[in-house]
């Protein structure tokens, strides 16, 4: 079993990454691009019961994983 | 008066702390490994720059977690004068000492320069000692420095009068081109609620003696050592029981 953890930038959050990103995407010849964004992605593998983890991965993701302040979280455990 | 400087996997501007705060200004400075669940007596806690724990997740981001921190945030909310330098300021505000972050910066470079820094205000430990007016010469050494913070929090920090240091043009006017890092508002350093923690991405211990190209700095320190001489470092809490 393995929580999947995707953290990406707030969208008030300048992403020069992701404008960089944009840039070469748009410099390879692709039209149409909008906008890009670079987050982070984490595989955190578990043993136990699914649902008793879903509130302990939430508060890692607020405490540690993520800074609110600056990213949005989402994740699955399956 | 005693300083303890924290030291984290991947500091490695302690000795650079060490050095200005003994050899320069006359006091006592000791190392503090982060795995210490307490300040042992220390008047002010400095917390270096570097790359602690090797910026992984973010910057700042696991030292939040080192025992020593409990300790620190103890102090922090007893009175006790803290002031983070760039990865120390990145710390500071992933622990939520200080509001808001510190991100990449805008040009995606790593900038190492002398900037100009305004001070908007005197009214603190850490720039007390700044004459009205005065525009500080100090270096930076980052990649994350953009400093960002809400609109409410960024509002807050206006109307409180917390904004220490700016990114200004050597005549003191906020300007793009004399932001290094895209920080909004200019933000080089701020202070909290309190107005006991500072954290400020510029490194003043580099620039405390002039030998090293300037001596501006060292008014960061002074400021902390005339707040303490003053009687005002031994802790909100202490001093009012004190009264009482």
């Amino acid at each position: 079993m393995k929580a999947k953890i995707v953290i990406t930038p707030k969208k008030a959050v300048l992403d020069p990454q992701g404008k960089t990103v944009q840039a070469a995407l748009e410099q390879m010849g692709h039209d149409g691009v909008k906008a890009v964004h670079v987050g982070k992605y984490l595989e955190i593998e578990l043993e136990g019961d699914a649902e008793a983890w879903r509130p302990k991965i939430d508060e890692a993701c607020h405490k540690l994983l993520s800074n609110p302040v600056i990213e949005d979280y989402h994740f699955t455990i399956e | 008066m005693r300083f303890a400087v924290l030291q984290f996997p991947g500091s490695n501007c302690d000795q650079d702390c060490v050095h200005v705060l003994s050899n320069v200004l006359g006091q006592q400075a000791d190392y503090l490994w982060h795995k210490e669940e307490s300040i042992g007596g220390a008047d002010a806690v400095v917390v270096p720059g570097g790359f602690s724990y090797g910026d992984y997740l973010r910057t700042g981001s696991i030292a939040q977690f080192s025992p020593v921190m409990n300790a620190v945030k103890a102090f922090a909310d007893d009175g006790g004068l803290v002031i983070g330098i760039c990865n120390g300021f990145q710390i500071l505000c992933e622990s939520g000492l200080l509001p808001g972050a510190l991100v990449r910066n805008r040009s995606l470079q790593f900038r190492c320069e002398h900037v100009h820094l305004k001070v908007p205000t005197t009214d603190s430990p850490f720039t007390r000692e700044v004459p009205e007016g005065k525009v500080l010469r100090v270096p930076i050494a980052h990649g994350e420095g953009c400093y960002f913070a809400d609109e409410a929090a960024l509002a807050k920090l206006q109307a409180d009068d917390r904004i220490l240091f700016q990114y200004a043009t050597e005549a003191g006017e906020l300007t793009d081109e004399a932001n290094p890092n895209g920080s909004l508002l200019n933000i080089a350093g701020i202070c909290n609620d309190g107005r006991n923690v500072c954290g400020m991405m510029p490194h003043p211990e580099r620039a405390s003696e002039n030998i090293l190209g300037g001596d501006d700095g060292r008014l960061v320190f002074e400021g902390m050592l005339r707040h303490f001489e003053a009687g005002a470092g031994v802790g909100q809490a202490a001093a009012a029981a004190a009264e009482a």
